[in-house]
């Protein structure tokens, strides 16, 4: 092999290949020759853009957890429930472990990816690196596969339509406001981390 | 296909965290734990530590939780005159009959059919690669790629139970109470999710040695 810098190359996940790197323009998705992996897609979001995006995010997630998911009558009588309404119910309902997994899953972990993307984004649009850059990189690493607003979207569906057969059902305007986060969340997912880290690269030189 | 370099054989390592590339300081094969990412600070591996072991653990604890997950009840909804305890066969039949047919093939799939996959699934994956042989090795990378991203939708059933009881509360007309069912089957989604994230898929392809 001729000398070619690490930095020019690189390394798919699943199988271990290793390839060069090619300056990628609109649409274009580098997959591994080898296995299929998909090794970088490009995209076209500045970190101004990425902010609002963010920023947006959090608004709407603010709206999702204080308004009403659904609210369901019955002779007369109402009930609605919010995302915190349904983990401190399960919480009450000895069912503990599910409590904390939905608290995990949809608040605390989508609230720091939130945050957390959206510091390193505030110091990256001014060309500075974030205090704490590794570290909120690292922990963005490991909560990554674990933020499940869109299942909660899915279920809230799924609950509606099993309540319906014996209560009238009115969907609030919360249930509107995760299927926006969900939208949000699904652009956002598709980052490359590794640009983050290569715009460090680039300041610390 | 065995003409593509591999990053073990060229002393390349990538950062499990950063994905950066980095140099594999030759003389630590043995302790590799001593290789320090330089740009993240994470411990660099060729292979995931320990994959077998740690999958095969997860993917068996993850089964035990799945058996009483399906056996119990995950739900007990009481009204005036009946109380009625629904395991999530049961929850997926009633939606058949009541409410809407691909709703009910949706959560059949997320809770029945995407966990007994994952079990399949991990399971061909380990004992093949660890049988070190090259069969089917870009479908096996497939079914690991489909079994990462289908992971997390069997919590599904877990939020509609959640939604429900904390819906369904009025008084003695009707009630939606969780049952230990859905603790097991929340664990149940969390070890599939773990166990398939410590698997390392280079695995299935590490057969590539042997035939160069």
């Amino acid at each position: 092999m001729t000398t070619i810098s690490p930095e020019a190359l690189q390394i798919c996940e699943e199988c271990d290949t290793v390839h060069r790197r090619r300056p990628m323009t609109h649409g274009q998705v580098g997959k591994c020759a080898c296995c299929g992996a998909t090794l970088e897609h490009y995209h076209s979001l500045n970190p101004n853009t990425m902010l609002a995006l963010v920023l947006t995010a959090f608004v709407v997630f603010v709206q999702a957890n204080l308004w009403p998911i659904v609210t369901l009558g019955l002779n007369g009588q109402h009930s609605s429930t919010t995302l915190w309404g349904a983990i401190i119910t399960m919480w009450q309902a000895n069912a503990q472990v599910i409590s904390i997994l939905a608290a995990v899953t949809l608040f605390f972990f989508p609230l720091l990816k939130m945050f957390s993307i959206g510091w390193l984004l505030w110091f990256a649009r001014q060309r500075r690196c974030a205090p704490g850059f590794v570290p909120i990189m690292v922990t963005l690493h490991y909560i990554g596969p674990w933020t499940m607003s869109e299942v909660f979207v899915l279920g809230a569906l799924v609950a509606i339509v099993k309540a319906k057969v014996y209560f009238d059902v009115v969907a609030d305007p919360g249930i509107y406001a995760y299927a926006v986060l969900t939208v949000l969340i699904t652009i956002f997912a598709r980052v490359d981390m590794r640009e983050l880290w290569e715009m460090r690269m680039k300041d610390s030189t | 296909m065995s003409t593509l370099p591999r990053a073990a054989d060229m002393g390349l390592i990538s950062c499990h965290v950063c994905r950066l590339v980095c140099r594999a300081v030759p003389d630590s094969e043995d302790t590799e734990v001593d290789n320090v990412c330089p740009r993240c600070g994470s411990a660099l591996h060729r292979r995931k530590p320990g994959s077998y072991a740690r999958t095969w653990a997860l993917l068996l604890a993850a089964f035990m939780m799945y058996v009483p997950a399906n056996l119990l009840p995950i739900m007990r909804t009481a009204s005036l005159n009946d109380v009625d305890d629904n395991t999530i066969l049961s929850g997926v039949m009633e939606l058949w009959v009541n409410g809407s047919a691909d709703l009910a093939v949706i959560v059949f799939v997320a809770s029945i059919m995407v966990p007994m996959l994952k079990f399949l699934v991990l399971g061909t994956l380990l004992i093949s690669s660890h049988r070190r042989t090259d069969w089917a090795q870009l479908q096996r990378a497939k079914l690991y790629r489909l079994v990462e991203f289908i992971g997390y939708w069997s919590m599904l059933d877990v939020f509609v139970v959640a939604l429900l009881s904390a819906l369904v509360r009025f008084n003695l007309l009707s009630r939606v109470e969780p049952l230990p069912g859905v603790i097991f089957f929340g664990l149940t989604v969390v070890l599939t999710m773990l166990a398939s994230m410590s698997f390392d898929p280079r695995l299935i392809w590490d057969s590539r040695d042997s035939d160069d």
